[in-house]
């Protein structure tokens, strides 16, 4: 068994903002993350999938299928947008690296076997790095 | 207790396979196809568990495991055309699944006895692209 980890990086803004807190305590929680115009990172995203060695190839995955479909369902959506303003799931919802790393996993997920038809390989992880110290991880089998 | 090491080398690779037609290896292997090879500085990060000594506090002496990977790894691969001068690359394609799977071979010999055993190989051959191999098992964590 092996796993493989892609690296891809989008630029995207965000305001941390939760619609069920008061503005105190909204900017309580999140500080400077609830500044009203937002702003903006360079989010770096690893997708890690595990399976065995095609023997023919040496491959576990075909790097070319995961970057049409992290392009697809990430990149695109998300790059060079505004979260809360631009993607569905952030109407209402606080685009916090958690809920985004969940919806990041969650696309990929639900789209994993129009990609990659068979067995393997299988969706482990996906880890998303707001700012080189802010890190975090989900693993494929927490989710929907 | 994990502790991990890292060495680099610098090698040159062609990823085609023989079972494959042209057209194919094209579409699987794109532009690391092209016929005469390129290069990548390859990175390895090479994890070793086990309790520290009561003694040493170590879990393995770093110096001796520094030998073992320069012997077992930056000696054989670095500067090297991978296809060309480092079995079984003349008949295996050097992908870095591969690579991390002829590494593990090479070391573990090296772990059996002792303290500490290997528990993970990790080759990256770019920034953006790595391989985690943990002996046949699932990797965890």
């Amino acid at each position: 068994m092996f796993r493989v980890t892609r690296r891809y990086v989008f630029a995207a803004s965000h305001r941390l903002h939760s619609p069920e807190l008061s503005e105190e305590e909204n900017r309580h929680v999140y500080g400077k993350c609830n500044r009203p115009y937002g702003h903006g990172h360079n989010y770096e995203v690893e997708v890690s999938a595990g399976g065995p060695v095609d023997a023919a190839t040496g491959q576990a995955l075909d790097v070319a299928s995961l970057d049409q479909l992290v392009r697809e369902q990430v990149l695109e959506p998300f790059g060079y947008r505004n979260l809360n303003a631009d993607v569905e799931a952030f109407r209402g919802v606080a685009p916090t690296s958690e809920n985004l790393g969940v919806e990041i996993c969650r696309r990929l997920k639900q789209n994993w076997n129009a990609a990659f038809p068979g067995e393997w390989p299988r969706l482990e992880k996906v880890r998303i790095a707001e700012t080189p110290r802010n890190i975090f991880e989900i693993r494929a089998d927490e989710i929907e | 207790m994990v502790v991990t090491r890292r060495v680099e080398f610098s090698a040159s690779h062609v990823c085609r396979s023989p079972e494959l037609s042209e057209e194919e290896n094209r579409r699987l292997f794109g532009a690391a196809a092209n016929p005469h090879g390129h290069g990548h500085n390859y990175v390895v990060d090479v994890s070793l568990e086990g309790d520290p000594d009561p003694v040493t506090g170590m879990v393995l002496d770093l110096k001796e495991l520094k030998e073992i990977l320069n012997r077992e790894i930056v000696e054989p691969y670095d500067h090297r055309f991978l296809n060309y001068e480092v079995p079984p690359f003349d008949h295996v394609v050097p992908t870095a699944e591969n690579i991390a799977q002829d590494i593990w071979k090479r070391l573990e010999p090296h772990f059996l006895n002792g303290r500490r055993r290997l528990r993970s190989v990790r080759v990256y051959e770019t920034p953006d692209l790595f391989v985690d191999f943990c002996g046949g098992q699932p990797c965890f964590g």
